[in-house]
């Protein structure tokens, strides 16, 4: 018999702890490499389609001293957006879009971080690389740094098209650095909370909860004379005091890399601390019994659903709110005597605020899209996680699974919009003091929304039936085109032909606007027309 | 007899790759038939042209005497089904999993959900993400044992569980069948198939290659003997049905033929027979031969744990 002696082979990296790091790194890059450009690509094209835009809205310094005046004195304005440290046009990018890109991007890091972390971890996939030469805090680290490094090409990437657009180098430098540092900061949160969680879902929920605080302190802290001091208790907040274009603040950065460095260390010590798939929090257990109402199709849709669209009712109600609340002082903010006179024609304060709920309504419109899509897709992912077989193998015909999900997809689009519409003319109707009359007129230009909204949703049920392959990603890219013709269109002056491809092109501009319905039924029509056709390649087609 | 399943010339390809290619398979009502075949082989491809999930392309496929794809919806009144890989939805509780899957059904029996929940050791009060493999298996099996349904259609149904619960499966297939039900059981597990089932198909890809009870599928396979005899054999080496004849003085070792059996065993004891091992085909040796035969290797392989006499 002979003994062979196994040495353990010393690991590639010097550190047991993060041994395999860098080949994580490069498993996560190449997992990552198309939904990471397509964040990077929206957030920069956001920044950079608002410096357009604002170039074009407030071109002389006068207009944009105005504008600066308007806004100081508009709580809600100050709320949304924050302060402006400077009247010039970077100074107006900044105020504008600084917080929202901020927020874009913080939300990017955590995904990221905690599909690489928790998420793996949850479905058993860390486990597998876990029993190779890999350190306990690789997955950690890997995530993280995939996170961060994304963090640093959007900031870059930020200042370069600024810069591209005329801005001042030293300031676009400033817009990216405050951008990137929200997400690097977040990130590192989202690595905490992806060892306190048992569940992805959880992670992701703690991560974004504390974001939305973090936004909240800053609203409340920018409108709020005497509690001025809560923005500096907020990332978010840090993200304005850094005062890109307006004699950059860069100590500030300090802040956001402590705490970045404060939380990875801080992650990494819990994570050396717990078990494999063990999150520090108690997981809740479930009813041992299912509750009456799930006992359908229809029942379990909403069971799965419900979570969600409450989310999204929140979001559209808070969006609803913050627009109708902002809308009385608008007229402050137009400043070009040019624009002054348009409105005038269009009916003075009055056209101009209805332009602007036309603009909002849009908006949440092709929000609506988004949600709708990814309702309406819900049974193709029941199909490809191999949930839907189980409920087939029983007497349910393939309609009715289907038409569960749907049903709640165009109820939940209903709900969205008026609840975005209720709250906006709650919101302006207690300001104006006509609470009745802009109830109904808001409630009414929301709801207005909802057959394009639902057309949207039907392309994506015609494609799930008819190509089930290419449902998700065709779904999602019909949506991504409509919205940068919702959004970008116009500003970039398209020809109506290609304007016209978009459903929200045709929706009655409500409210002010005339009121015609057969665009409506057109559009309803249309939708129901490509359901049918889903639903009957559905019923043809090969499940799984 | 009437047949619960009945399937002829099944043929069904994605893309390029044929999944079956012409399957027979019958299964009569009340037996509990086996389904084999390697990994890739098309017993999952069949169940689910079983279930309606996907149409076949050619052949002809009859479930409890209806058509599986144009009658799915009523059949399936009748059927209960658990997958081979279970998923569930991660935040409904298996409890939850196991009466929405009976509810629509049609309701479920409470006493025997209470009974299998028992029986099978399962909380039904956890969050099906934190089941293992095994647990959301069982909540499916939960639900499909306590549906009452005429038919069982399980794909290795007890591939994550551990012995103990695969001895409660096993009881619990045998009350099925003793209540007179169909299944149909796909498995790896050959001991399983075994003990369980009245008849045994095996398929190679796409393909049936062998079907029938088990008695008979063993005829087929060779006999694996051991014996240490008063004196050196004569005559053994000629004879047909006699393979992998390795004899070292006294000590005889050899496969034969279930035909051969008898000659082999007089001359044995014509040369005075010491010691005698031998052993049975068990089904791993029908799996082999048909699986291995294919690629051109030796059949009827190594011998399994000696279940046989000493004489």
């Amino acid at each position: 018999m002979t003994a062979v002696a196994v040495r353990p082979r010393p690991f590639p990296n010097g550190t047991t702890q993060l041994a395999g790091t860098r080949t994580l790194i490069r498993l996560a890059a190449r997992r990552d490499r198309v939904i990471l450009l397509v964040w990077l690509y929206a957030l920069t094209a956001v920044v950079a389609s608002t410096a357009y835009s604002l170039r074009g809205l407030y071109p002389t310094a006068s207009e944009r001293v105005a504008v600066a005046a308007g806004i100081g004195g508009n709580p809600s304005v100050l709320a949304l957006y924050g302060p402006v440290f400077s009247p010039s046009p970077g100074g107006l990018v900044a105020w504008r879009i600084g917080v929202v890109a901020a927020v874009g991007a913080a939300l990017m890091s955590i995904f990221t971080v905690i599909r690489h972390t928790r998420a793996d971890e949850e479905a058993g996939r860390l486990e597998l690389v876990g029993a190779t030469v890999v350190g306990r805090q690789a997955a950690l680290a890997a995530g993280l740094a995939v996170a961060s490094g994304a963090c640093l090409v959007l900031g870059l990437l930020i200042a370069a098209a600024s810069v591209a657009l005329g801005l001042p180098a030293t300031g676009s430098l400033a817009l990216g650095a405050a951008v990137a540092l929200a997400g690097l900061l977040f990130g590192a949160v989202a690595a905490i909370s992806a060892q306190l969680a048992g569940t992805a879902r959880g992670a992701r929920g703690i991560a974004a909860g504390l974001l939305g605080l973090a936004y909240l302190i800053r609203a409340v802290g920018d409108s709020t004379s005497g509690l001025s001091w809560l923005t500096w208790a907020s990332p978010l907040g840090w993200t304005e005091k850094l005062r890109p274009f307006a004699g950059q603040r860069w100590w500030v950065a300090g802040f956001s890399v402590a705490v970045a460095a404060g939380c990875t260390v801080g992650a990494g010590l819990l994570a050396s601390r717990r078990d494999l798939g063990a999150g520090l929090l108690p997981a809740r257990p479930g009813p041992p019994r299912a509750a009456r109402s799930l006992r359908s199709p229809l029942g379990l849709a909403w069971r799965l659903q419900r979570g969600s669209l409450l989310g999204w009712m929140i979001g559209f109600a808070v969006t609803g709110a913050a627009a109708g609340s902002a809308a009385k002082g608008i007229g402050a903010l137009v400043t070009s005597p040019q624009l002054r006179q348009e409105l005038a024609r269009l009916g003075g304060q009055a056209g101009l605020v209805n332009a602007y709920f036309v603009a909002i309504l849009g908006l949440l419109g092709v929000t609506a899209a988004g949600y709708a899509v990814s309702a309406a897709l819900r049974p193709r992912t029941e199909e490809t996680g191999q949930r839907a077989e189980l409920v087939l193998a029983g007497p349910v015909g393939r309609l009715r699974w289907a038409a569960g999900h749907l049903v709640i997809a165009a109820l939940g689009t209903v709900a969205l919009l008026a609840v975005a519409g209720l709250f906006a003319g709650l919101a302006y109707g207690q300001r104006t003091g006509d609470l009745g009359g802009q109830v109904q007129r808001l409630l009414g230009a929301a709801l207005v929304q909802v057959p394009a909204v639902w057309l949207v949703a039907a392309l994506a049920v015609a494609l799930f039936g008819l190509v089930p392959r290419l449902a998700v990603a065709a779904s999602w890219s019909i949506l991504g085109v409509i919205a940068f013709l919702v959004l970008v269109g116009p500003v970039i002056k398209l020809s109506h032909w290609v304007l016209d491809a978009s459903p929200f092109t045709h929706v009655p501009k409500l409210p002010g606007g005339s009121f015609t319905v057969s665009p409506l039924l057109w559009l309803v029509g249309l939708a129901l027309a490509l359901a049918v056709a889903g639903l009957a390649g559905l019923r043809r087609r090969d499940l799984g | 007899m009437t047949a619960a399943i009945e399937v002829t010339g099944l043929r069904k390809s994605f893309g390029r790759t044929c999944a079956l290619d012409g399957l027979d398979l019958a299964v009569a009502s009340g037996e509990v038939h086996g389904f084999l075949g390697p990994n890739g082989s098309g017993k999952t491809t069949t169940i689910r042209v079983l279930l309606g999930l996907i149409r076949a392309d050619a052949g002809t496929a009859r479930l409890l005497g209806g058509d599986p794809w144009r009658e799915a919806t009523t059949l399936h009144r009748r059927l209960a089904y658990v997958p081979g890989d279970v998923t569930l939805w991660p935040n409904l509780s298996g409890g939850e999993v196991i009466d929405l899957l009976g509810r629509l059904r049609g309701g479920l029996d409470d006493k025997r959900r209470a009974v299998l929940l028992e029986r099978f050791e399962l909380d039904p009060a956890k969050k099906s993400r934190a089941y293992s493999k095994g647990n959301r298996q069982k909540v499916a099996l939960i639900a499909a044992l306590a549906s009452g349904a005429d038919l069982l259609i399980l794909d290795e149904p007890t591939s994550g569980l551990d012995p103990l619960m695969e001895a409660a499966f096993r009881d619990s297939v045998e009350e099925e069948r003793r209540n007179g039900r169909t299944v149909l059981l796909s498995s790896h597990i050959l001991s399983e198939v075994e003990a369980l089932c009245d008849r045994v198909t095996i398929i190679r890809a796409g393909r049936t290659v062998d079907t029938g009870d088990l008695a008979s599928l063993r005829h087929l396979t060779r006999t694996a003997i051991d014996a240490e005899l008063a004196r050196p054999p004569s005559g053994l080496a000629g004879l047909a049905g006699v393979h992998d004849l390795d004899v070292v003085g006294t000590r005889v070792r050899c496969q034969v033929d279930a035909a051969a059996l008898d000659e082999v065993l007089r001359r044995l004891s014509e040369a005075g027979v010491r010691t005698l091992v031998c052993q049975p085909p068990t089904l791993e040796q029908v799996f082999l031969q048909h699986y291995v035969d294919a690629s051109g290797g030796p059949a009827a392989g190594e011998a399994g744990p000696p279940s046989a006499v000493t004489g």
